[in-house]
């Protein structure tokens, strides 16, 4: 991130187009059903919006640089090159206004994927220094602390110490040949610490064998979200030189959706190979003990529920199934959003949007999404599988003034786990 | 030139000229387009990538549910032009004749009066889809230069051949050279514009779809 500049931020750009990209501008008709994709737009209605136009500057490097249209174009003088201000100009849409939730790609008539564009369009953003300050710092924190929120080891370790001291159960650290090595957002560590005591409650339930990694347990990955390769390349090496040292079989992603593209999607893609350890997502994770019949659940709420699927785990993950066959485990009432699954709409704050202070206003008012789709069904309590949108989801709920308990679904799993009469004596 | 002359030259040499133009644009749009090139995926599959690409090729024709019913009328008037369109160029009998002429075989036509309420109904559309970039304020905000000019060159084919079939303001040879110029105008745009969005939007999709596919996402 140092040393960006216009020049550099350019040729980053240049170098994102790809065969993919090109397609896709060839095969814009400006039809404008990208902008009712787009919870931005749909709750702003404000045409600057539409996702298409927040890839106005990587299509004209894409025109001037690749096709023979628009060299003529230059040659004639009938375009203007980019420049720096148009970049910075941009911010706003980039960043602010993209959590890069996917919608837009799944809406498109000619099936232009746009926030695949999005997301290489802020390479550019980054080489030129037009990255939004907010992620910047909490990218910086992530390269030099080892955690966007800026929590150490020291921290987390208190944590474990805590756990067991509570519960009883062991919270492995950097043991080598576990089956799973589990990671953690920082967002869990700081706000959710139910998340790790779940974790452990579940492993000893199901016999498996896991473990931490005290140079490598944060999964969120800065450099994904702001959209820098180099940051994001380092990140993701720290988790996969962890799992190799530890030899685990599978490689956790915690409830992040973010976290889970950065180490299941662009993970092997930054590191140029493929890895040695599968990567799951917890939920996946889950779901597979589940279907081995080594999760046995008792108990069922009774308030109304529903689940809110976070949009890099359905739209960027197929993860669609898995959340709805555990919560039927332990829910009696569960209904379904409209449009959940696949459509799911975004919390309004992934992507890095939650970072972004000049964002925060814009964030709220679009939460206005998630209340509509609420209050046509009546629920009491929201599950999710996001750290990120779990709190999101908190904050949104207390600017519309809405009671609504947000769970997140490895917790409330663990919750309801059979005891067995063996391990309780151990514990008591 | 007189309109005999006129004629035959936009059914000679100019007919000629805009295939050439045609036929070289695809080619540099297609290599513009797949010299470009794409990262092989290392990441371990969930899905299948080809699967995906078929997939979405075909099921993006049909617009997901929520987008429907917040499009309705976008999306209506897109259909009705485009199936108008296609409808016109393969089944108007004097097309199927070119067609015989230039493929040695052709196919049974619509009857003319159908076609000719066909060619009324799509220009309807097309006229509907452009007072909607007008007064829509996203496609007021999107639109360019170049998204009249298509639909300037794709009305203008239609607007002359009916004029042509129920001898409208011109004389006959007159008008249906107009027709004949209009239709090599949009070859001659076709691959350097958006109208190319009809070959290219297969590609677009399969990209999409295989990415989604590839990561066990039906798009
Ligand atoms: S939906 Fe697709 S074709 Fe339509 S304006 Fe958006 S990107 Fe372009
Ligand atoms: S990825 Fe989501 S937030 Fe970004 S432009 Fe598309 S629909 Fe909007």
């Amino acid at each position: 991130m140092s040393n960006a500049s216009f020049s550099r931020g350019y040729q980053a750009l240049k170098a994102q187009i790809d065969a993919p990209i090109a397609a896709y501008f060839s095969s814009c008709v400006h039809c404008g059903l990208c902008a009712e994709a787009c919870l931005f737009f749909t709750e702003t209605r404000d045409p600057k919006y539409t996702p298409i136009h927040k890839l106005e500057p990587l299509r004209k490097v894409w025109e001037q640089e690749y096709t023979l249209v628009g060299k003529l174009k230059a040659w004639f003088g009938l375009s203007t090159p980019l420049h720096d201000q148009e970049l910075a100009d941009w911010q706003e849409f980039i960043y602010n206004s993209c959590t890069l939730c996917g919608r837009c790609s799944l809406v498109c008539p000619v099936g232009n994927d746009l926030s695949y564009m999005i997301r290489k369009e802020r390479e550019g953003m980054v080489a030129a220094g037009h990255a939004p300050d907010g992620q910047i710092s909490a990218a910086k924190r992530a390269i030099t602390v080892g955690s966007p929120m800026g929590v150490k080891f020291p921290a987390l370790q208190a944590q474990i110490k805590h756990i067991e001291k509570d519960t009883g159960f062991i919270v492995p650290v950097n043991q080598v040949g576990a089956e799973y090595m589990v990671t953690l957002s920082s967002m869990e560590i700081m706000n959710y610490p139910e998340y790790l005591e779940a974790l452990a409650r579940i492993f000893k339930h199901a016999g498996k064998t896991w473990t931490l990694c005290s140079e490598a347990f944060e999964a969120t990955n800065t450099g994904i979200q702001i959209g820098s390769s180099d940051i994001a390349r380092e990140l993701v090496s720290r988790l996969v030189n962890a799992a190799e040292r530890l030899q685990v079989k599978t490689l956790v992603s915690p409830e992040c959706g973010h976290a889970y593209t950065a180490i299941r999607w662009e993970g092997a893609n930054l590191m140029g190979k493929a890895f040695t350890f599968k990567v799951q997502h917890i939920l996946e994770v889950l779901e597979e003990l589940r279907q081995q019949g080594k999760l046995k659940t008792e108990g069922l709420e009774t308030a109304r529920m529903t689940f809110h699927d976070p949009c890099q785990l359905v739209r960027r993950g197929g993860v669609i199934d898995e959340p709805r066959n555990l919560l039927k485990t332990v829910a009696q009432n569960f209904v379904e959003m409209e449009d959940a699954g696949k459509m799911n709409w975004c919390c309004g704050a992934g992507g890095g949007v939650g970072a972004i202070e000049q964002a925060h206003e814009l964030k709220t008012r679009v939460f206005q999404r998630k209340i509509s789709q609420l209050d046509a069904i009546k629920v009491e309590t929201v599950v999710t599988a996001c750290a990120n949108c779990r709190i999101t989801l908190e904050e949104g709920f207390e600017a519309y003034n809405r009671e609504m308990p947000v769970l997140g679904l490895t917790e409330l799993i663990a919750q309801h786990l059979v005891e067995e009469p063996a391990t309780e004596n151990a514990h008591e | 030139m007189n309109e005999v002359a006129f004629l035959a030259w936009v059914r000679g040499i100019g007919f000629q000229i805009a295939l050439g133009i045609f036929i070289v644009g695809m080619v540099v749009r297609w290599l513009e387009i797949f010299l470009l090139g794409k990262k092989h995926d290392y990441s371990a599959p969930k899905g299948s990538a080809v699967q995906g690409a078929i997939h979405t090729i075909f099921s993006r024709s049909i617009p997901e549910k929520s987008t429907w019913q917040r499009s309705r009328v976008q999306i209506v008037t897109g259909y009705v032009f485009h199936v108008g369109l296609l409808l016109i160029i393969l089944f108007l009998t004097p097309h199927i004749t070119l067609f015989r002429e230039f493929l040695g075989f052709g196919w049974a036509g619509l009857p003319n009066s159908v076609v000719d309420l066909i060619a009324v109904i799509t220009m309807f559309a097309l006229l509907v889809a452009l007072v909607r970039r007008l007064q829509d304020p996203v496609l007021r905000f999107i639109s360019t230069f170049q998204d009249y000019l298509v639909w300037t060159v794709t009305f203008l084919p239609l607007l002359t051949g009916y004029m042509a079939y129920h001898h409208l303001g011109f004389s006959y040879p007159t008008i249906l050279g107009l027709h004949i110029l209009s239709v090599e105008i949009l070859l001659v745009l076709f691959p350097f514009t958006k109208l190319m969005h009809a070959i290219t939007l297969f590609i677009a999709r399969g990209f999409n779809g295989a990415t989604a596919g590839h990561k066990g996402v039906q798009a």
